[in-house]
């Protein structure tokens, strides 16, 4: 049986159906999750899926972070279940404080979006592995507030620890510190990513595939680990 | 103390404010002729804001109506002109519903919410067909790029297109940009959205069933806009005369997109008898014309309404122009299921009114009855005016004002800066700092986006099969000759569907004008949509339906006349799309079409010398149509890597554009017997640039000369030119025959810098 | 020095969809009765020497104008006089 990995649904998710898809085309069996819905039903993984929860009113993710759903998510997520959060997910994740640091107004201060270039720093997470170390990949990036901020020491201790998943090439597209485009909790089962890896998954849609293989990574380690 | 129909009966001679809402003497004594007694001030304001222009369409019907008495045989359109959007049937069982509106006035007043409120009002339009949103596109016209309302106004029109589309969740995948002297103090915002359903999915604005209740749901009313369609859309504005701004519409788009999956779900749970929108003229429209679709009867008791501000008195909630509200008929047994969806969302829903088969439309408030109207006398039989129409006095002058005596660039030297140049003129340059502001990934099925010819969407995921969408005008044309103008737009837009391998299939416009009062606005108007009408039966493709905007002048002087039109094509599967990237070495570019000496109205003309005058290219829709066919040909047999439509700035934008967008050169060289400046910068109608893998050509120049298209071989996709041309191995190049070289790293430069430059901050 | 304070505030007949989701997310986490909510924001200046005549006349004028949008917006103006005085 292919694991199953839930996507959540808050009021405002835009990007949950394509998270879906693209666990799907990787292999594995995606469940929907409610926001209001305090149970997991047992899926093996989670992707906190971009668009603008409520909004992005107040700031972005600090209403959804106390969804029914996310008390249960936060506590599986310290137990080790795999959580990937993009964009808004990201922007939830580091509200929950799952994350450290916080997520800010581009400094253009417009949205962007723009097929963008990484490198693969850490392939040590959950969601990473499948990937070759210092790959450079090109996935769509799409945010208004996207860029990443931490107090230094914070910053220092996220590149000390290795816990910098993916880092913007070419262009920082938002202003993010030190180019940070992903990280990952100290366990490495939590990854927090700007750009939209679900968008590059099919030929036809994205400008590559080379998102693909967040979703086989998280579904190789389950497959490896049951 | 609220005006009631009793009142109204017992006070004849009290004064009314008709003129204030618009209404003419005479449209005043016909609302107390059907009455048979004075409006309550309830009354006066529903017929004054369902009788206005924008909601009427009272100038304009009569012309209109040729999109129906013209209208090609097809049994493509499931539903026609008249409800909310048309419908089409794609085949496998899909309907494709997709319509084009203006929100120029507001967004001329508060840019970002204006432009906003208009992305939200046309995918309600898209939704109350029953059928989910899953794309918009943005027809944008702004005065001179340098202009300093311009620098107010673009920046704002694009973040509030963007946060209300990109927060909504529906990519962006086309649209255009223009800029033009004629648009500064009135920009042209359209908003195109596109939406899919099964047929069997297909819902109608009507109130049927007797007994069955009438549910307000979604945002709460408030005093937005109130009477702003009305008064905006039918006064222009005047210099400094806030006077007439009414209260701004606000956009929620997270609240839209709570509608969205609220609505659909109450749809497809089979919970709805009947659906309508609330846009302009909220409640008043909406009840109305459900009404009037229906059984003929309606009551609603107003303070029901969820109200945002609790001093609003009831003629302002029939105006209201809040956003974000939907009206739905439901069974009374349907009822609790329905909101509880509706909770489920988080979405407010209240009972209003019930159907009957009174005939009449009746309102109360507060046990007092303030409204007792029969529905179509507000919804559908509003004045229909003959307006007076005169060719202009100085039209001929204009076209024998021909661009012939204008000075050309004769050397190989002035060839080359005439191509950087027109690389980074405004309507020329690269819109990316405008599109990069748009998310088009969202929803996972765009398959081509801005700057391709056409944005296309996969609809079936299964099967692959899906739509592309173009919109284009070129005012200039419209204004050396209305008539041909239209057929141009369509012409234009036609070709990019089909450049991009889908089959064109329908028809929508947005006809935005000066004032129909003006006799010349209105020949323009009269010859435009003649034009179009024609135009649309010449191609077989049906107008589904569509929007005027009046009014969009300054001072006296109007816009240049500016029919959008937007074509929709069906694909069979997106796979085989074609894209305006060439591909590798040694592919063939092939011109594909006449060129011939058309300068009047060109990029060329208007950019270089400022000039606008002449007769517009030949609009030959037979040749059109041909193309067409051999460009979705090519793509279905998989003979074509590539195609471009040439239209403004020529073969020469075509070819950049290409050659930018694939990051390779190409040798081109120019056929003999053609001058190089026209061949380069001519607009000619009926073009494309395609090209052929060598394997494919001989293949694909058979069918075209089977077919009678001329096709002319200009060149070749060649990366190694650098050296030979005096730069560094790895240099990309466009070489034009002998006579010059360019790179594309100079091409980008100039085709990116220009709105960049100026907006960047 | 002088410090000048500038709330800016939505029109109250203007939807604040932002205070209305605020709103939401108060009654769901417990706080009962909460009848409205209406988001602003605040600028705080620093200015060298005195603001009056003329200067003041121009904050005021860019208050409306640039710091305000005031077809949607209201704002809101105080001038404290002594910088030292109010600072943390």
């Amino acid at each position: 049986m292919s694991p199953r990995v839930g996507v959540v649904t808050f009021p405002g998710s835009l990007d949950d159906r394509d998270a879906a898809r693209a666990v799907r085309i990787a292999g594995g069996e995606a469940v929907a999750l409610w926001h209001g819905d305090d149970d997991l039903h047992g899926v093996d993984a989670v992707v906190l899926p971009g668009g603008f929860s409520y909004g992005d009113y107040l700031r972005c993710g600090a209403i959804a972070r106390f969804a029914p759903v996310m008390a249960s998510l936060v506590d599986a997520a310290k137990g080790g279940l795999p959580v990937l959060g993009i964009c808004n997910g990201f922007q939830i994740l580091c509200e929950s404080h799952l994350l450290p640091g916080a997520l800010t107004r581009n400094d253009s201060l417009h949205f962007i979006c723009r097929d963008q270039r990484l490198r693969i720093e850490d392939t040590s997470s959950t969601w990473t592995a499948d990937y070759a170390a210092g790959q450079e990949i090109v996935i769509p990036l799409k945010n208004g507030e996207g860029g990443f901020v931490a107090d230094e020491r914070t910053l220092d201790m996220l590149e000390g620890e290795g816990r910098v998943v993916a880092r913007y090439l070419e262009v920082n597209p938002n202003g993010s510190r030190r180019d940070i485009a992903g990280i990952r909790n100290e366990r490495g089962n939590v990854v927090g990513l700007m750009p939209h890896p679900e968008h590059a998954v099919e030929e036809l849609t994205g400008p590559s595939t080379d998102g693909l293989a967040f979703f086989t990574s998280v579904l190789n380690s389950l497959v490896a680990s049951s | 103390m609220t005006d009631t129909v009793t009142h109204a009966e017992q006070s004849p001679e009290q004064p009314q404010p008709f003129a204030e809402l618009g209404l003419k003497p005479d449209e005043y004594q016909r609302i107390r002729d059907i009455l048979d007694r004075r409006p309550t001030s309830s009354e006066l304001a529903m017929y004054s804001v369902m009788w206005s222009e924008h909601c009427s369409y009272k100038s304009s019907k009569v012309h209109l109506r040729q999109f129906g008495e013209k209208a090609p045989a097809t049994d493509a359109l499931l539903v026609g002109i008249g409800e909310n959007a048309g419908v089409v049937d794609i085949g496998g069982g899909w309907a494709v519903t997709f319509k084009v509106e203006s929100h120029n006035h507001p967004s001329f007043v508060e840019p970002y919410q204006g432009a906003a409120t208009g992305v939200g009002g046309i995918v309600r339009d898209i939704l109350s067909m029953g059928a989910r949103p899953l794309a918009v596109m943005d027809p944008l016209r702004f005065g001179p790029l340098d202009a300093p309302d311009t620098r107010r106004v673009l920046p704002g029109i694009v973040a509030g297109i963007g946060g209300y589309g990109n927060c909504l969740g529906l990519p962006n995948i086309g649209g255009e940009v223009v800029f033009d002297e004629s648009y500064l103090g009135n920009p042209l915002v359209n908003a195109l959205c596109v939406g899919a359903m099964r047929h069997e999915d297909i819902h109608l604005a009507s109130a049927r069933g007797v007994g069955n209740l009438v549910v307000l749901y979604g945002a709460r009313t408030g005093g937005d806009g109130i009477g702003g369609v009305s008064v905006l859309a039918s006064e222009t504005f005047s210099e400094g005369g806030p006077t007439k701004r009414p209260s701004v519409q606000v956009g929620d788009p997270f609240m839209e997109k709570l509608l969205i999956e609220a609505t659909l779900e109450v749809l497809h749970a089979g919970l709805v008898e009947g659906i309508q929108d609330l846009g302009g003229a909220g409640i008043s429209c909406a009840t109305s014309e459900l009404a009037s679709n229906g059984e003929g009867g309606m009551h609603v008791w107003l303070d029901r309404v969820l109200l945002r501000d609790q001093s609003l008195s009831p003629e302002e909630i029939l105006m209201s122009e809040s956003q974000e509200r939907m009206c739905a008929i439901v069974t009374p047994e349907n009822l609790d299921a329905f909101l509880a969806l509706c909770g489920k969302w988080e979405v407010e829903a209240v009972v209003i009114g019930e159907v009957n088969d009174s005939g009449r439309l009746t309102v109360d408030w507060h046990g007092e009855r303030i409204v007792d109207v029969p529905p179509r006398t507000v919804a559908h039989e509003g004045p229909v005016y003959e307006r007076p129409y005169h060719r202009p006095p100085w039209q001929d002058a204009l076209q024998a004002d021909g661009p012939d005596d204008l000075p050309r660039p004769s050397s190989a030297a002035d060839l080359r800066s005439t191509l950087l140049a027109m690389v980074a003129a405004p309507n020329l340059a690269s819109k990316s700092w405008i599109t990069s502001q748009y998310d088009r990934y969202v929803l996972g099925n765009t398959v081509l986006a801005q700057p391709e010819d056409a944005g296309m969407i996969r609809i079936d995921e299964v099967t692959g099969r899906g739509v592309a969408i173009s919109t284009d005008c070129n005012g200039r044309f419209a204004k050396l000759d209305p008539y041909e103008g239209a057929r141009l737009a369509l012409a234009e837009s036609y070709r990019n569907v089909a450049a991009s391998g889908a089959v064109p299939l329908a028809v929508t416009n947005c006809l935005n004008f000066g004032s129909p009062e003006d006799p010349e606005v209105m020949w323009q108007f009269a010859e435009a949509t003649r034009g179009l009408a024609d135009g649309c039966l010449e191609l077989g493709v049906p107008v589904t339906g569509g929007n005027v905007s009046f009014y969009n002048q300054t001072g006296g002087t109007p816009i240049l006349p500016t029919p959008v039109v937007g074509v929709l094509g069906v694909i069979d599967d997106v796979d085989r799309r074609t894209p305006i990237a060439w591909g590798p070495d040694g592919e063939l570019v092939y011109l594909l079409g006449d060129t011939r000496d058309e300068f009047a109205g060109s990029e060329w003309a208007h950019h270089v010398h400022g000039h606008l005058g002449g007769l517009p290219p030949v609009a030959d829709l037979q040749r059109e149509r041909l193309l067409g066919e051999i460009l979705v040909a090519g793509s279905r047999d998989g003979m074509l890597t590539a195609a471009h439509d040439v239209s403004d700035g020529g073969v020469a934008q075509a070819l950049v554009e290409m050659a930018l967008r694939s990051g390779v050169g190409a040798r081109v060289w120019i056929p003999d017997g053609i001058d190089p400046f026209v061949l380069l910068f001519s607009e000619s109608a009926g073009r494309a640039v395609v090209v052929v893998a060598r394997t494919e050509e001989l293949r694909f120049t058979e069918m075209c000369a089977a077919r009678q298209l001329p096709a002319y071989r200009i060149g070749v996709v060649d990366s190694g030119l650098g050296p030979d041309a005096g730069y560094d191995a790895g240099t990309q190049v466009l070489q034009v025959g002998d006579l010059f070289t360019v790179t594309l790293d100079e091409l980008a430069v100039a085709h990116e810098g220009t709105i960049a430059a100026l907006f960047a901050s | 020095m002088a410090r000048v304070v500038v709330d800016v505030m939505l029109k109250p007949e203007i939807l604040d969809p932002q205070g209305r989701a605020v709103q939401g997310a108060l009654g769901r986490l417990g706080l009962t009765g909460v009848t409205d909510v209406r988001q602003g924001k605040q600028f705080v200046i620093d200015i060298e020497g005195d603001l009056e005549g003329e200067r003041l006349e121009l904050m005021h004028r860019l208050a409306e104008e640039l710091l305000s949008n005031p077809v949607i917006e209201d704002y809101r103006m105080q001038v404290l006089p002594d910088a030292q005085d109010v600072a943390q």
